[in-house]
């Protein structure tokens, strides 16, 4: 084991470790900004530069491997100055409005600059404003805020595989943007958002919508109800100050009936109901001798995926609606029937983890009269948090409510659509035991449960064995769905999910969601779905009650115009 | 004679598009006894001539070449860095030019020595002749079986593209070369790894300047230990010196390390024109220290130059005389690298641009105390925490003004000061 010296502690490093690792494993800090715990080391910020006692440059600590008898200074006045200095330079390329930006108190260069006691900057501003890119439903890049840190390319082209952003341009010229200066809606952007998550800065932001609900919530004449998908009550509190993984299910529910929504609903019912008609599809496409793998589709950055670069595989896509736009068409059919009220009053609302749901909810199959959207608006995560702010909530302190009547019911199953593998368990539950007509033994599958962005199980359902797998990241979508196009896929079924670790660590979550902090809600639903008194979808008696009074049996010719759906080449 | 011809010695005597006229003059014979040889030994009397890299940045061939023949993995590359866009710097044109055998000969004998079977020169884009030349220098080779499968008869394979960018500072720089090579941006990489583990296309490299292949033929022929005789004990061998400036007789050089800068131009340059001054002198390119006259004596050294605390080696001079105003020259220097960065770093993105502008300042005649401050913590920065060499080295040049010519930024300072009272006088 090496052993080295940081600021003339001595310690022992693991082997092949760098500075930054060491340091950190002996909670030594050693400041970063374009460091980020998931993705490739650039190291082109160099901010985390060292000194080593002996050696006449300065060593970025996130990138220099550790030798046995390093003597490293984090802050010797070489290295202090140097990070100062740099950070100046940042500061007199960038928009510095801190106040007017949406990451203000939230942003890892003020941050740093905070914490270098920077009071001034020596540099002229030397900014030249560039226009700010608002062209996508999902997206908002701002080149003023960049600091071309690297990681919005980096997560784009090694997770996603989908590689729209890129470094244009040199030197002092270069920017982040789509090749040729696109515009990000004129590229093949899934609008997965991780990018904004990832973003250190207020660079790339979801495309803010909260203007749109505060105005809905104001008019009078509007019925204004608000759909929860099921990853938010494990990551909402993060951004209100609770712990990582807090289930805030309860105070949720209270803080929107706060904001004066008329009715709060559970996404998880929804969700229910779609694996009652995926769980049909897939029975009906195994003894019809249909096309096979059936690949699911409620998210909506994988199926822009599928229809921009592979759709070849369109028709193994399930033709499902997501649960998101399930709830949107219910309720400006069913809903709007069964409350009396003209579907045109009825604003549709949803909190979604996701900035790609944005742009679902305007896509144009996604409207049952053909004219207004089912889902109005959609609000990610973070908006969500930045309302119950401009509120003025002590979401901290709020009693717990409940989802409203007569949809509160809803499963367990519903609830873990949240996590990479949910969908799947979900599904499982429900066509093992309807195909085996038997109660099943052991809910829990965890086969299929975990974080690795590739998984496989075998499940033997009466007696024959079916192969199914799980995908999180698009990069591994890419490897699954060049086996399906090519024929080689050994699948029956096939779960896909954008973001790394499904919903959780989705796009439109708390900023700086990594992979660890996704885990970490990722629990937090298994424990929602262990805690749920009903954990079957088909077990639900409202998703039953929904059938026997509107849509008749799944698969029902009203179900398939209300809740499924086709897609486009869009080559 | 300070001249010692041992690389450039056809430069001139031999038609560059015939092989014959090669192979009548000495040539592939350096090959031809390295195939018959062991390749350890190869190896020992590369080591035994200390050569060190002609690039710029001195480091220890056989270092690197047995670092590439260790690796057991294939295919391994030996990459020529032919891209020379430093200003002030062409005695890489003039042996592509004048002697492009001299390359793919040296070329063979250190993939020969490695297993490699690869071969790329990476040469500039605006050197179309010399990219002509070497095009049919290789077909040339090809023809006659010094490049191709079971070269001379033995069981030594290896094949030699040439290739170019589109023109990029940067891509002189060996991560970005290969960047460019695997046909990306030219923008460098994060490191280590370095080329000889994880190079082309992550597969084990070896790089070097031009002039360090065509020097291998001179060792194999003439021994390890005989080169090392050449030379001083820290810098042996001969250089090539590009002189350009104010001098009478601008143009390639080759001359054994230990001569006098003071030497070189006044014997080989001949002298400044007109009789004038030198006013300061720019070695190894605009990345390279600038010096003042009374420096000159100092001798062309390795060791010498590291107190610049640069890559100095490529070897060039660049002679100012008293006609030109110094900061416009250090402008011009900072233009230079503020158009050339790459960007991927901050420092070298961010701080070229502060460099130029502060440097403006001193040029129109409105710099303060302050800003002499700033500048010098800048390049300090600079040079200290930039990813790559271009970064590192691109305040070199006023690192170095600062140094030995304080005075006049002190001068200028005040100057400043009043011209501000004059303006404010007026008013």
């Amino acid at each position: 084991m090496p052993k080295i010296k940081i600021n003339n502690l001595e310690i022992f490093a693991d082997p092949g470790s760098t500075i930054l690792e060491a340091a950190k494993e002996h909670n030594i800090n050693i400041p970063t900004l374009c460091y980020y715990p998931d993705l490739h080391i650039n190291s082109d910020c160099r901010i985390c530069s060292v000194e080593i006692v002996g050696q006449k440059g300065l060593v970025t600590a996130c990138s220099t491997p550790v030798k046995d008898g390093m003597d490293i200074k984090v802050n010797s006045p070489r290295a202090l100055n140097a990070r100062r200095t740099i950070t100046e330079m940042i500061l007199a390329n960038h928009d510095a409005h801190c106040t007017t930006c949406i990451r203000n108190l939230n942003c890892e260069l003020q941050t740093l600059a905070d914490n270098l006691g920077i009071d001034a900057t020596r540099y002229e501003n030397i900014l030249e404003p560039k226009a700010i890119d608002t062209s996508s439903y999902s997206l908002v890049r701002n080149p003023n805020r960049c600091i071309k840190c690297g990681r919005c390319i980096d997560v784009c082209q090694s997770v996603q595989s989908v590689s729209v952003l890129e470094i244009i341009g040199r030197g002092r010229e270069s920017v982040v943007s789509p090749a040729y200066g696109k515009l990000i809606a004129d590229v093949f952007c899934t609008y997965c958002g991780q990018c904004s998550s990832v973003c250190p800065v207020g660079a790339i932001t979801e495309k803010d919508d909260t203007d749109e609900v505060w105005k809905a919530l104001d008019a009078h004449s509007k019925h204004v109800i608000v759909q929860v998908a099921p990853a938010i009550r494990v990551s909402l509190g993060e951004d209100l100050g609770l712990p990582l993984g807090s289930i805030v299910t309860g105070k949720l529910i209270s803080a929107l009936k706060m904001l004066g929504f008329s009715k709060v609903f559970d996404t998880n019912f929804t969700a229910d109901l779609t694996v009652i008609e995926e769980g049909h599809e897939l029975i009906n496409r195994i003894s019809n001798k249909g096309v096979l793998p059936l690949i699911t589709s409620c998210c909506p950055a994988w199926i822009n995926f599928a229809e921009h670069e592979y759709p070849e595989l369109i028709d193994n896509l399930s033709t499902c609606k997501s649960p998101q736009q399930m709830f949107g068409a219910l309720a400006k059919t069913y809903y709007a029937k069964r409350e009396n009220i003209d579907p045109k009053d009825i604003y549709v609302v949803s909190i979604m983890p996701c900035t790609a749901k944005k742009t679902e909810a305007r896509r144009p199959e996604m409207s049952v009269n053909n004219e207004d959207p089912d889902v109005d608006t959609v609000l990610t995560t973070r908006e969500l948090a930045k309302m119950i702010k401009q509120m003025g909530i002590d979401f901290n302190n709020l009693r717990e409510s409940n989802f409203d009547k007569p949809d509160e019911v809803t499963s367990g199953a519903g609830a873990i659509f949240g996590a990479s593998g949910g969908v799947m368990e979900a599904a499982l539950r429900t066509v093992k035991e309807v195909l085996e007509n038997k109660p099943l033994k052991i809910l829990d599958f965890e086969q299929v449960r975990g974080t690795e962005h590739i998984r496989h199980a075998d499940v033997e359902i009466n007696g024959a064995t079916y192969k199914v797998a799980i995908v999180n990241t698009l990069g591994s979508a890419r490897e699954i769905a060049e086996q399906v196009k090519t024929g080689n896929s050994p699948y029956s079924f096939i779960e896909i999910m954008a973001c790394p670790g499904g919903c959780v660590g989705g796009g439109g979550q708390p900023y700086g969601t990594t992979h660890a902090k996704a885990r970490e809600r990722m629990h937090s639903l298994y424990q929602v779905d262990r805690l749920s008194k009903i954990r079957k979808a088909h077990d639900n008696p409202a998703v039953s009650n929904l059938y026997t009074s509107f849509l008749g049996n799944p698969s029902s010719s009203i179900a398939h115009e209300l809740l499924h759906t086709h897609y486009t080449n869009k080559r | 004679m300070l001249e010692m011809k041992l690389v450039s010695k056809r430069f001139g005597l031999i038609d560059p598009y015939s092989i014959d006229d090669f192979i009548a003059n000495k040539g592939y014979q350096a090959l031809k006894k390295a195939l018959k040889a062991d390749k350890l030994d190869l190896l020992d009397e590369i080591e035994n001539s200390k050569l060190r890299g002609r690039g710029g940045a001195g480091f220890p061939v056989a270092i690197k070449i047995m670092a590439l023949a260790k690796e057991i993995s294939q295919p391994k590359y030996v990459i020529c860095n032919a891209d020379e866009g430093e200003p002030g710097n062409f005695k890489d044109r003039y042996i592509l030019e004048k002697d492009p055998h001299s390359i793919i000969e040296g070329m063979l004998i250190a993939a020969y020595m490695t297993n490699a079977k690869t071969g790329y020169i990476y040469i500039r884009g605006e050197y179309s002749l010399q990219i002509d030349i070497m095009k049919n220098a290789i077909k040339q080779a090809r023809e006659k079986n010094y490049l191709g499968e079971a070269i001379l008869g033995t069981d030594f394979s290896f094949d030699l593209e040439v290739r170019s960018g589109a023109g990029s500072y940067v891509c002189g720089e060996e991560f970005a070369l290969l960047e460019s090579l695997e046909g990306k941006a030219g923008r460098t990489r994060v490191k280590p790894p370095f080329p000889t583990s994880r190079g082309l296309f992550n597969k084990p490299t070896l790089i070097n300047n031009v002039e360090t292949f065509a020097t291998l033929p001179v060792i194999i022929d003439i021994g390890g230990k005989e080169y090392a005789k050449i030379g001083t004990a820290s810098s042996t061998g001969t250089k090539l010196i590009s002189i350009s400036g104010n001098v009478l007789k601008k143009g390639v050089y080759e001359v054994p390390f230990g001569i006098s800068m003071r030497k070189i131009i006044n014997e080989l340059g001949g002298g400044v024109e007109n009789g004038r001054k030198i006013r300061m002198v720019q070695l190894g390119g605009e990345c390279g220290p600038i010096i003042p006259e009374y420096m000159l004596d100092m001798v062309i050294d390795f060791e010498r130059f590291e107190e610049f605390e640069s890559k100095t080696g490529a070897g060039a001079l660049i002679v100012i005389d008293d006609r030109f105003d110094f900061f416009e020259i250090l402008k011009r220097i900072s233009e230079f690298f503020t158009h050339e960065s790459c960007g991927k770093c901050i420092p070298c993105r961010e701080g070229n641009y502060h460099l130029l502008k502060i440097i403006d300042r001193f040029v129109n005649y409105c710099a303060t105390e302050k800003d002499m401050n700033l500048l010098e913590n800048t390049a300090m920065v600079l040079h200290h925490t930039s990813l790559c060499g271009l970064g590192q080295s691109a305040p070199t040049a006023i690192i170095s003004a600062l140094h030995y010519f304080r005075g006049t930024f002190q001068k200028r300072i005040e100057a400043s000061l009043s011209q501000e009272d004059r303006i404010y006088a007026k008013n």
